[in-house]
């Protein structure tokens, strides 16, 4: 056996043994999309003992955008408006009509990008305006606005960024706002954590322990043991488990340039719904590159399909097994709502990866 | 399935969905009481050792690193016989060509597929030639037939699988389907990939003296791995158990995956094949594709188990346990 | 949401470029998120951007790393 097979071993054995300590049902909320497919795909759930619940929260930009933005985007391109960029991660997203913007890859005018640095040359090599979806947590905002402001710079003045991007600590305080969220601890995000730095989570201190945490089965296997040895000595701190990333004040350029181009806005969290400041808009100085503004953009209508639990499922209210809908009509070919429909929504993991609790 | 609605690009993806309206539209209209199997290659009538397969090659772009539509419309056909224990003997070329698709490309498309040919010992005997007006083809498709005679004197099907037979992946996977995804969207991060079509018959046919040994067979195109491995155990009564530690992978589609968001289980190759062996001989067979140019870095991945019916397992790096589905979806880079 | 890979700098092209390998891989990348880059620098990488420069990366240290971090608040007091 490998030393990291056994180091795994070890780790596994202290997370059983520390879970018996506590003695009762712990409720762990995993906050990140990424994490939720990591713990399964690397069969970390598989592990753990019975007594410890993973409870998949709302870190999956994909789920909480609201079905309306895809609708809105689909029009620019048939209105003939604007051409539209975007990550893969949107393309087979239905919007309310059911359509998606996959379908209108024929046309040319719907580019898939890898890195937002591409939307230089390609707002460069088109004559009218390109609209990039920016949607994304904190990880991936600084990596939009910096190629928006590179576009500026080169005087490329026809990529436009339609926003919906989120953050992560409003949405925290959102949860925890509800008195019944029964939750025991949090593994944090260790990307996003990157750029914010721990000390963004200093309101978690005194009311639940949190962990950043990285996505290595063995950085998330140490993540959960300290998040239960925390909860065994009733300790409620916020600990970085990720030291080899994360810092205590974050990616300081990230941060400053975060806070040179947007703010904090309120928006809709599907499922959720709006959530105080817990969304980035474009500011002032910076909106004709705002598509909403420039292009006449409606607001995103939400619109949850009957029978669809999807709002439970991201407050971590609800499994998805729970939902009737979830396996029989709803799978990840033919998608009812968005925790299905996202690579790293809630119940696509389960659905792929087996999760059998 | 419902009958009605539209064909989606996932019903040609390879996974899930491709398998349901095959088995489910497709199927019922030609099973007859000689075909109870819709088979990759059979039998021209019941008892007949010449085999023929067909497949239609629409790969964008139809130009890549390491191949082309050419050589994979011979590869490609040629892989299915010889998986299905026939040799390669002949293939005829449907060509459907968009109005507009450059002469010297299709010329060199051909010139690939007739040095294919070549190297396969395959003789290209017919052909066909449609011209659709522009916007209505895809520059060019290719429709491969190919016809073969069975050396393998038994059938290579999962139902002679057993508990205990070992699973072998015959190469390192992964190269061909992201190689064609970073080609078709552009994308800088694939520039040291190349696919790995290649003709598998010479690899294949020498696991052949292996005989009662040699329970099936495939090579793992669309869908990669991840598929194969499910339609093997679909409506069986054991499944199989694989180890991630143990699938090959080479390091340049390891990162590339890891860059795109992707799994390289269900990504498309072209010249890597599975195979399941009775337990047992795995060293053996092993051994026979270490030998051979294509298979130098054959690994034994998992084993057919009695734990699990109708599934695919895995162990992962950290001693855990996962499903390995059936790939849902296109093929997409993600950044979440 | 946040899909990233360890990847190491072996030049840098320019304020904002740099090329990163990783697996046989080599790729450009931007660096303008990070305070200094240097080639040698190990880096993760989301999305074609580098957001941080990772402090090790080294196997036989992570793998340290860990044993520490799992022992550390061990000994801090368990009972």
């Amino acid at each position: 056996m490998s030393d990291e097979s056994r180091l795994a071993r070890s780790l596994v054995s202290e997370i059983h043994e520390v879970s018996a300590k506590i003695g009762r049902q712990v409720r762990l909320m995993e906050v990140c999309g990424t994490h939720t497919v990591e713990l399964r795909k690397q069969g970390i759930q598989s592990l753990l003992p019975p007594l410890v619940t993973l409870v998949s929260g709302p870190g999956c930009p994909v789920c909480v955008t609201p079905s309306g933005y895809i609708d809105n985007a689909i029009n620019l391109v048939t209105e003939g408006r604007a051409d539209v960029a975007t990550f893969g991660d949107l393309m087979k997203v239905p919007g309310a009509s059911g359509r998606t913007l996959s379908s209108l890859t024929g046309s040319g005018r719907v580019k898939l990008v890898y890195s937002p640095h591409e939307l230089v040359e390609i707002a460069k090599g088109r004559g009218h305006p390109v609209v990039f979806l920016a949607v994304g947590f904190e990880t991936t905002v600084p990596t939009i606005v910096s190629a928006l402001l590179e576009a500026r710079e080169q005087g490329v003045h026809n990529l436009f960024l339609y926003t919906a991007f989120k953050t992560v600590p409003p949405a925290l305080r959102f949860l925890l706002g509800n008195p019944s969220h029964g939750l025991d601890g949090f593994i944090l995000p260790g990307h996003v954590s990157i750029i914010i730095g721990s000390d963004a989570y200093a309101f978690l201190e005194g009311i639940r322990p949190g962990v950043i945490t990285g996505f290595e089965g063995m950085d998330m296997l140490v993540g959960i043991l300290e998040l239960l040895r925390q909860i065994q000595r009733g300790e409620r701190r916020v600990q970085n488990a990720y030291p080899r990333a994360v810092k205590s004040g974050g990616n300081a350029r990230a941060v400053e340039l975060i806070e040179r181009t947007l703010e904090p806005r309120t928006e809709m969290w599907r499922g959720l719904g709006p959530i105080p400041g817990a969304a980035l808009g474009l500011k002032a100085w910076l909106s004709e590159s705002d598509a909403e503004k420039t292009l006449g953009i409606p607001p995103a209508v939400d619109r949850e399909p009957p029978g669809c639990l999807c709002s439970r499922v991201i407050a971590g209210m609800s499994t998805p097994p729970e939902c009737a809908l979830f396996g029989k009509r709803c799978t990840p070919d033919d998608p009812v709502g968005p925790c299905m429909v996202s690579s790293e929504g809630t119940c696509a993991a389960y659905f792929r990866y087996g999760s059998s609790r | 399935m419902k009958e009605k609605g539209d064909v989606r690009l996932e019903h040609g993806s390879g996974g899930a969905l491709s398998r349901d309206l095959v088995e489910q539209l497709i199927h019922p209209l030609f099973k007859g009481e000689s075909f109870p199997e819709l088979l990759d290659a059979g039998p021209v009538e019941n008892g007949s050792d010449i085999f023929m397969t067909t497949d239609g090659y629409v790969v964008d772009p139809p130009f890549f690193p390491g191949g082309d539509i050419g050589r994979l419309s011979i590869f490609g056909t040629c892989n299915d016989l010889s998986v299905s224990g026939a040799q390669p003997l002949a293939i005829s070329l449907a060509l459907v060509i968009e109005e507009g698709f450059q002469l010297e490309d299709l010329h060199r498309a051909l010139g690939s597929a007739a040095e294919a040919a070549r190297e396969a010992g395959a003789r290209v005997v017919t052909g066909d030639t449609k011209v659709v007006p522009r916007g209505k083809g895809g520059g060019l498709y290719i429709i491969s037939t190919g016809i073969g005679r069975k050396v393998f004197p038994l059938p290579l099907s999962p139902r002679r699988i057993e508990p205990g037979d070992a699973v072998i992946v015959s190469a390192p996977i992964g190269a061909h389907g992201l190689t064609v995804l970073a080609a078709r969207e552009s994308l800088p991060v694939a520039a040291s990939l190349r696919s790995d079509v290649a003709c598998l018959y010479p690899a294949v046919s020498a696991l052949f003296p292996l005989r009662d040994g040699l329970r099936f067979m495939r090579d793992a195109t669309r869908g990669g791995i991840a598929s194969v491995v499910n339609e093997i155990v679909q409506g069986s009564p054991w499944g199989i158990v694989l180890e991630d530690a143990a699938v090959p992978v080479s390091d340049e589609v390891r990162t590339v995956a890891s860059l795109l968001g992707l799994n390289p289980l269900e990504v498309a190759n072209e010249g890597v094949f599975v195979a399941v062996v009775a337990g047992g001989i795995e060293a053996a067979a092993l051994g026979i594709l270490h030998a051979q140019p294509l298979g130098t870095k054959a690994r034994c991945v998992g084993r057919v188990s009695a734990e699990c019916p109708g599934v695919v397992l895995t162990r992962t790096r950290v001693g855990g346990t996962r499903v390995v589905d059936f790939p849902r979806g296109l093929l997409l880079p993600r950044i979440c | 949401m946040c899909l990233a890979t360890p990847m190491k700098i072996e030049k840098i092209v320019d304020a904002r470029r740099a090329v990163v390998s990783e697996g046989n891989v080599q790729v450009e990348i931007d660096v303008s998120l990070l305070k200094d880059p240097q080639p040698g620098d190990h880096v993760i990488v989301h999305a074609g951007y580098a957001i941080e420069t990772l402090t090790l990366a080294d196997a036989e240290e992570r793998l340290e790393l860990f044993r520490k971090l799992a022992e550390l608040s061990g000994e801090a007091g368990s009972a």
